[in-house]
């Protein structure tokens, strides 16, 4: 007898957040971020590799790369690294369970690790937030 | 086990790529605001900086390094997620393979940029 | 009743699905009258009694220990029985069956995916002396702290919503999950336990705790504050601390030895006498 329904989230449940807190969408951010700057790196690989044609190569390359278009998209991979980078941080400390607790006999009100490491999330959007403002700062100032 | 070690390496190639890549992207988007404080340049990529820099022993090394902790890195973790689709026993080994194989030519070819350019020792203004 | 004409009423927007009626699954509403304390369990019941006796779920102890009656209740997975319907501040209260795992009819979800996975981390002590541990002859030395290690994973009563809310369960059928990855730590841990090496296999494994990126969800839906997230993390990093050869391996804990020459305290009387023969095995 197999008339079971599948009610598997699938991909809509790394994206989606729905009703948790914010660290399930600091977890979708970082998957897509992470996949994001991939991306760019393999490319980055073959653009830069341009250099071995020597200078011209280079310039002829980079005056292509110039469009406003691809410095949005840099500026947009400069913005997914920084979340990556300062979350990534946060994630290497937690999931070596520093500073997420210790384990103890269960007493209401339960409390639990990721709420015990919220802190760090909150820090994480801040300090990312800072780093975002200062490099669209410079980024504004560059296209002046 | 082997996906510990995996993982272990995922992690620690992540420490390293902060302190790499954070220099890199700090030379490359935070140049007007390094440049105006009398640091960097403010034209990163123009040519003269850059094979300037890939002249040089240290970033030829930090380039090689920083271009092997990413792939590893990156690849592991496309890798995680492609392990999270249900997939069967061969389809993931052969995803092993490919991820695997896709590191070792890129970190080759990048390797082989990297010394090509470094050997240049820079150009004329 | 006189006064239900002055009840709060909720509306429950419920999942129906009936395998062999349906083709798809449908939401069907119902206003509910609401009631001091009322659960969304006994708001389920009501339903039943008074609207529709074609409802099904599942559910058995109502007081949060069974696990039987765990539902994505307004978009969180939770126990029916243990969620005040005015603790959910809507008056609109959404009830499916949770996400992750077959659906059987309506609200009941099929949870043996669960319990296989469950199986598969070999959820007992092992001894490397099997015979001794099948013919004890007393008990295994354990201090506090040794229990304090492992007891907060041993409240699980294996309802599912760590599963419903865990991302990578939603596209993974062999990821081990959160329950059972918590309960292979918990035996782990155990200082009487000896089958570390054999839990490492499925822990370990490349759908094991790896694949745990700390979305951290499971831990909050928790009703009974077992905290799989920190479990697996605690693995991850065992793993990684024995890998750089920071910790050594611990000792299992040593059977105490038969105690000779007691005398019994006076206060305490003696047991009766057996009314059936004592077997020795
Ligand atoms: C800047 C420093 C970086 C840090 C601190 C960092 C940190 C991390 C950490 C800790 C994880 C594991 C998260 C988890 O277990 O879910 C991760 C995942 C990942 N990272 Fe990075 N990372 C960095 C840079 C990069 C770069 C440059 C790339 C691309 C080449 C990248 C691509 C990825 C990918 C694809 C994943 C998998 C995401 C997932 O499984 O959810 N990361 N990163
Ligand atoms: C989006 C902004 C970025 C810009 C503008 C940029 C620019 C450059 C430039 C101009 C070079 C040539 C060498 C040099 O000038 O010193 C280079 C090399 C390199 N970049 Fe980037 N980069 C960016 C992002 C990244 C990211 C996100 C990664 C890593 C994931 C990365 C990794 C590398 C590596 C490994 C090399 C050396 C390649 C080789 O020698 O084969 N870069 N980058």
């Amino acid at each position: 007898m197999k008339n079971r329904l599948n009610n598997r989230l699938g991909l809509g449940g790394w994206l989606g957040g729905g009703r948790y807190g914010v660290d399930r969408y600091a977890y979708a951010f970082h998957r897509l971020t992470g996949l994001g700057i991939l991306a760019y790196f393999i490319m980055h690989i073959f653009v830069t590799g341009m250099r071995v044609g020597g200078q011209e190569e280079w310039e002829r390359t980079m005056a292509f790369f110039n469009a406003p278009v691809f410095k949005a998209g840099e500026f947009l991979v400069f913005l997914a690294f920084i979340f990556h980078a300062v979350n990534g941080i946060r994630l290497v400390i937690v999931e070596l369970a520093c500073g997420i607790g210790r384990p103890h006999v269960p007493a209401y009100p339960y409390t639990n690790s990721t709420m015990r490491q919220r802190p760090f999330v909150v820090a994480v959007m801040i300090l990312a937030a800072l780093l975002m403002i200062t490099g669209g700062v410079d980024f504004y100032f560059m296209l002046n | 086990m082997r996906e510990s070690r995996l993982w272990f390496w995922h992690i620690l190639s992540a420490i390293v790529i902060v302190f790499l890549l954070g220099a890199h992207m700090g030379t490359m988007h935070m140049n007007t605001i390094l440049n105006s404080l009398g640091l960097g340049s403010a034209d990163p990529v123009d040519s003269v900086e850059v094979f300037r820099r890939s002249a040089s022993p240290v970033f030829l090394v930090a380039y090689i390094v920083l271009l092997g902790s990413a792939l590893f890195h990156g690849l592991y973790g496309l890798r995680s997620m492609l392990f999270e689709l249900s997939l069967s026993k061969s389809v993931e080994k052969t995803i092993g393979g490919l991820c695997a194989f896709a590191g070792f030519a890129l970190f080759g070819y990048g390797t082989y940029v990297a010394i090509v350019v470094y050997r240049m020792h820079g150009v004329q203004p | 009743m006189s006064d239900s004409k002055a009840a709060p009423t909720v509306v429950f927007e419920v999942l129906r699905f009936h395998p062999e009626k349906d083709k798809a699954p449908y939401l069907q509403q119902y206003s509910v009258p609401v009631t001091r304390g009322m659960t969304v369990l006994e708001g389920l019941t009501w339903i039943k009694e008074h609207i529709d006796s074609t409802l099904v779920w599942r559910s058995s102890c109502r007081m949060g220990i069974c696990g039987s009656c765990g539902m994505f209740i307004n978009g969180v997975p939770r126990l029916a029985c243990n969620n005040q319907i005015s603790h959910l501040h809507s008056d609109r209260i959404s009830v499916k069956p949770l996400p992750n795992f077959e659906i059987i009819r309506d609200l009941v979800p099929d949870l043996e995916s669960l319990f296989d996975r469950h199986r598969s981390v070999k959820p007992y002590l092992i001894r490397k002396d099997s015979h001794e541990q099948h013919h004890p002859v007393g008990e295994y030395f354990q201090s506090h702290q040794e229990l304090i290690n492992y007891i907060q994973f041993a409240y699980c009563i294996k309802c599912g919503l760590c599963l419903a809310a865990c991302p990578t369960a939603a596209t993974s059928d062999k990821f081990i999950g959160p329950q059972s990855l918590t309960q292979a730590w918990r035996y782990t841990i155990d200082s009487r336990d000896e089958g570390a090496g054999e839990r490492a296999e499925q822990l370990y494994s490349s759908h094991g705790v790896y694949r745990c990126h700390f979305a951290g969800t499971c831990s909050q839906v928790c009703p009974k504050g077992v905290d799989p997230a920190l479990a697996i993390q605690l693995a991850k990093k065992e793993a990684f601390v024995r890998a750089f050869g920071i910790r050594k391996q611990r000792r299992a804990a040593r059977v105490a030895p038969p105690v000779e020459n007691w005398v019994r305290n006076r206060d305490i009387p003696a047991p009766p006498t057996p009314t059936i023969e004592k077997s020795r095995a």
